[in-house]
């Protein structure tokens, strides 16, 4: 046991009403990639904070052994300073403020007057980003980096402060798949390396295959089993047999019943430009269609342009000089503002639900009534018996877990907050239903529970578009995808015919003389 | 009744709650609102008792209700421009400019009462326009916007009254401040009318609610247990009816009175029931999440904006009428005191919470005191510190169950 950086002993932390973590066991050996896999709402991110301080030590019963030696931290600081550093998911840095700014955040390097020594302090940046395999230039503002190199600035940050427990929290949630592939690589390094041990919470069980030594299961908050990950009956299947405590042997529910009609929606010559860069085109020239009955995928690297492309779309919710043609069953349509957009039954669930997508302090109730309220509305009076009662019917329609839908939309898990999303636009009886990165962020379970509600609008007549960076997810739901790349789109092909590495290859098509690649279609 | 168990079945037929169980939902459901009804009573019993009852006499109830009808009127609109987001630091400004052009065109100008009302609605309506102009369409924050209406408002005040009081008002236009309904029905000792006024009223009041509760039993909603029920409404007529006999026994029922409640039952409705209303909710709670769900969010600010400048007009109308005149430094400090009533109301400084209702207890619970510390004869200094700390109080109240609540 000499060997393990890391005991937790029969951690069990109870908020008011709620057992959030129950007599949980996690062993982490020195020098390992750890993950932690489970469930929105199992209770890993509260396990993290049991760590890390964010819970002072006396908020929860058990035992925290770190190096050894019983850890009794009271805030974060304390656990930093034991070096334990713990990365969330949404990123705490200051976009305002350089690189060297962020990395030195609260840990300033300063002179002998106390001032702050920049040339240091650049130095060193420089330094730590050469370590994470950055190359930037550190008085750039952080807010002009991409997410991929933003988190691994979080890490170099972690870095100089010594750390030698480091914990990220879903660190590839918002990151494509060859930034993500690059952080893995990074960790692997850091532990080969430095010795570096980090515990890391994810959904992707393939990048937990990937990179993880152990990885510890954890359900309804009780840990369920450990697995080492080197013996060949750790596979993808038994983590999520752990995760969702059943068995699971098809991730996407079958396409059944159904029956693709005419087309519905069409977007053409759809140009547009960056909202503060003037003449930056961010979206050139695109078109697609959907049918009726037909879900079809848009498939694009991060930086591609897809939610630019819907939300351009809808209601011109991004950029500007915006150009082209949308055709709602062969008419063309307006789509200036998203009322206009509503009343033409267009509707579109944004990838980011809890910053564009809900009211997090109005209640569930509130939030799916949001966006179709004219239809509870008469002489501009809410029904508000029937605004209930269609809340209520959403939720078991949807099996929304919650007590009430009186409850407040944050209180909810990721997937069952995006089921509000959903209801909320389903409500407005939209038949052209645009659906942003619909399962990122939530756990299997749920995300099998939204590909079934997908199924469901398509078998109902609505035409649905998938944008989605996870590849099998497309090929799992869709019946056609389109490809993005640099915002053009680079080709379409039929879900029989599409291979992740077809598709992959016209994700990073770069710009080419032959213009309009779009409109060359199946260039399978 | 059903037992606490099945009733939390949807599907189940058992909507009524237990009596237990309505009594902890009554409390435990919003701890800020239920808490904000206790502090108000506890001030209330506080001061009755420091001033040996006086607070509670016919007159002094009267006079608190004349004193502070503009706060509260101002307080209606500033909660609606809080939930949404926004501050307003201006309607001192506004309240003493729309009083003081009703005042040129009555005093100066002798047209009749009416005619100087209308000024002042419309005085309030135009700076409100010009400031939800600027909020909503060219997207200045409302601090700045109304920091510089707070200026721009109160010189034009100054210039409009050429730096000095005009008075007095005609009759007519100070009653609407300083009157009273009564004598109708006649009374020994004490005003029938105004009892009769109030008795309709919660009559009304009564025959809402259980309207409200067999729609709510239709649609297979949890009710409260009908003892609790009954319970609370003979609570609240009884409240009522102690309120409207300490009325009846002074001057009868205020003018302003029932220019409030016209208002608060109107706003309460507007808050609740209309699309502006939850639309204002919305993007208090989250902007870009109601601009993407079809919020016509620019309209909705001016809309919020505009409200507030006619909120403002009426309160300068009120002001003017209860000091008969109008002076350049008039409304002075009235935004604090609304936006204090709002925050104490249980509004939320980000946006998105906040109660009509809230606001007007809020702005009693600050009438009360400014007027129990008056009786006992402390200063103007001790006032202030006073209501400084109560105000801080409050919000940290707030703050604390929100984190004992959304700690996970």
């Amino acid at each position: 046991m000499a060997n393990n950086i890391l005991e937790m002993h029969s951690i069990t932390k109870t908020f008011p009403g709620v057992k959030a973590l129950e007599d949980v066991e996690l062993r982490v050996a020195e020098g390992e990639i750890h993950a932690i896999c489970g469930e929105n709402g199992a209770g890993k991110s509260t396990l993290m904070k049991v760590l890390s301080g964010v819970y002072p030590y006396g908020t929860y019963d058990g035992q925290i052994v770190f190096k050894g030696e019983e850890a009794r931290y009271h805030s974060i600081n304390e656990s930093e300073d034991a070096g334990v550093v713990i990365i969330h998911q949404e990123l705490a840095l200051v976009p305002h403020l350089t690189v060297a700014e962020n990395i030195f955040l609260g840990n300033e390097v300063r002179n002998a007057l106390g001032l702050i020594d920049w040339n240091e302090a650049n130095h060193r940046a420089t330094d730590l980003m050469h370590q994470v395999g950055l190359d930037e230039n550190p008085t750039t503002p952080v807010g002009q980096l991409g997410v991929g190199k933003q988190q691994l600035i979080e890490i170099a940050k972690a870095l100089s402060k010594k750390v030698s427990l480091l914990i990220l929290d879903e660190p590839t949630a918002a990151l494509n798949d060859s930034d993500s592939q690059h952080l893995l690589d990074l960790l692997k390094r850091l532990r080969d390396e430095q010795g570096i041990t980090s515990i890391m919470i994810s959904h992707k069980l393939n990048e937990i295959e990937y990179v993880a030594d152990t990885t510890t299961i954890i359900r309804d908050g009780q840990t369920i089993e450990t697995l080492d990950m080197s013996l060949p009956e750790s596979t993808q299947d038994r983590i999520i047999r752990g995760m969702v405590g059943r068995e699971l042997e098809n991730r996407y529910p079958p396409k059944t019943g159904r029956q693709i009609g005419d087309e519905a929606f069409r977007v053409e010559n759809w140009t547009v430009h960056h909202p503060t860069q003037p003449g930056r085109v961010v979206i050139d020239n695109a078109a697609f269609d959907v049918k009726a009955g037909e879900v079809v995928g848009i498939a694009g690297l991060m930086g591609a342009g897809r939610t630019e492309l819907a939300m351009s779309i809808f209601g011109r919710t991004y950029g500007r000089g915006i150009s082209g043609e949308v055709y709602k069953r062969g008419e063309k349509i307006n789509t200036h503002t998203v009322s206009e957009c509503i009343d033409n039954g267009i509707a579109y669930a944004t990838e980011d639900r809890k910053r564009y997508g809900l009211n997090l302090i109005a209640d569930i109730r509130h939030n799916i009534s949001a966006a179709g309220l004219k239809k509870l509305t008469s002489n501009g009076w809410i029904n508000t018996n029937e605004e209930l009662k269609v809340a209520q019917d959403y939720r078991v329609a949807m099996n929304i877990k919650t007590p009430s839908v009186l409850q407040k939309a944050g209180n909810l898990s990721g997937g069952n907050q995006q089921k509000v999303v959903l209801s909320k636009w389903m409500y407005t009886d939209a038949d052209v239903v645009i659906l942003d990165e619909p399962t990122r962020g939530i756990d299997v379970g749920a995300k099998y529970e939204i590909y079934t509600i997908i199924n469901k609008l398509a078998a109902e007549g609505k035409a649905v578009v998938i944008i989605s960076s996870e590849l099998p997810e497309l090929l799992g739901t869709c019946d056609r995808i389109f490809t993005i790349a640099f915002g053009r789109v680079t080709g379409q092909m039929p879900v029989d015919e599409a291979t992740p590495e077809a598709l992959m290859k016209l994700m990073t098509q770069e710009r080419t003389a032959k213009p309009a690649a779009a409109s060359a279609g199946e260039s399978h | 009744m059903s037992t606490p168990a099945t009733a939390q079945n949807d599907g189940a037929e058992t909507n009524v709650n237990s009596i237990a169980q309505s009594i902890k939902e009554t409390f435990t459901s919003n701890i800020r609102q239920s808490g904000i009804f206790i502090a108000f009573i506890a001030i209330i019993v506080l001061f009755a008792f420091l001033t040996d009852g006086t607070l509670l006499s016919g007159q002094n109830v009267t006079n608190i209700v004349l004193q502070y009808s503009y706060i509260l009127v101002l307080a209606i609109g500033m909660v609606i421009v809080i939930i949404g987001g926004h501050i307003d630091l201006s309607v001192g400004s506004v309240v003493a400019f729309s009083g003081a052009v009703s005042a040129v065109v009555v005093i100066k100008g002798g047209q009749p009462w009416w005619v100087g009302v209308l000024a002042a609605i419309a005085v309030g309506l135009l700076v409100g326009a010009w400031q939800g102009f600027w909020v909503a369409f060219v997207g200045i924050p409302a601090f700045i916007t109304t920091l510089a209406g707070m200026l721009i408002f109160r010189g034009a005040t100054y210039l409009t009254l050429e730096n000095i009081s005009l008075s007095p008002f005609p009759a007519e236009y100070t009653r609407i401040g300083i009157g009273f309904q009564n004598g109708l029905f006649g009374g020994n000792g004490y005003d029938v009318f105004t009892l009769v006024v109030f008795a309709v009223a919660v009559a009304g009041y009564i025959f809402t609610q259980f309207r409200q509760r067999a729609a709510a039993v239709k649609y297979n909603q949890h009710v409260t247990a009908m003892p609790l029920f009954i319970v609370k409404l003979v609570a609240v007529a009884a409240v009522v009816m102690a309120f409207s006999w300490l009325l009846a026994n002074d001057r009868g029922l205020p003018n302003v009175l029932i220019i409030l409640a016209v208002l608060v039952i109107i706003y309460t409705l507007v808050t609740t029931r209309t699309v502006f209303g939850r639309h204002v909710y919305a993007i208090g709670g989250n902007l870009t999440a109601a601009t993407l769900s079809g919020v016509k969010v620019k309209w909705v600010n001016f809309g919020i904006m505009l409200n507030m400048g006619f909120l403002a007009g009426i309160a300068g109308v009120l002001f003017g009428a209860r000091s008969n005149g109008a002076q350049p430094a008039a409304g002075n400090m009235f935004e604090l005191d609304a936006i204090a009533a709002s925050f104490i109301g249980g509004a939320a400084v980000t946006g998105g919470v906040g109660r009509v209702t809230g606001a007007i207890v809020g702005g009693l619970i600050m009438a009360t005191m400014t007027n129990g510390m008056q009786l006992l004869g402390y200063e103007q200094s001790v006032q202030n510190i006073v209501k400084g700390l109560v105000l801080l109080l409050a919000v940290a109240f707030d703050v604390y169950n929100k984190r004992r609540a959304g700690g996970r």
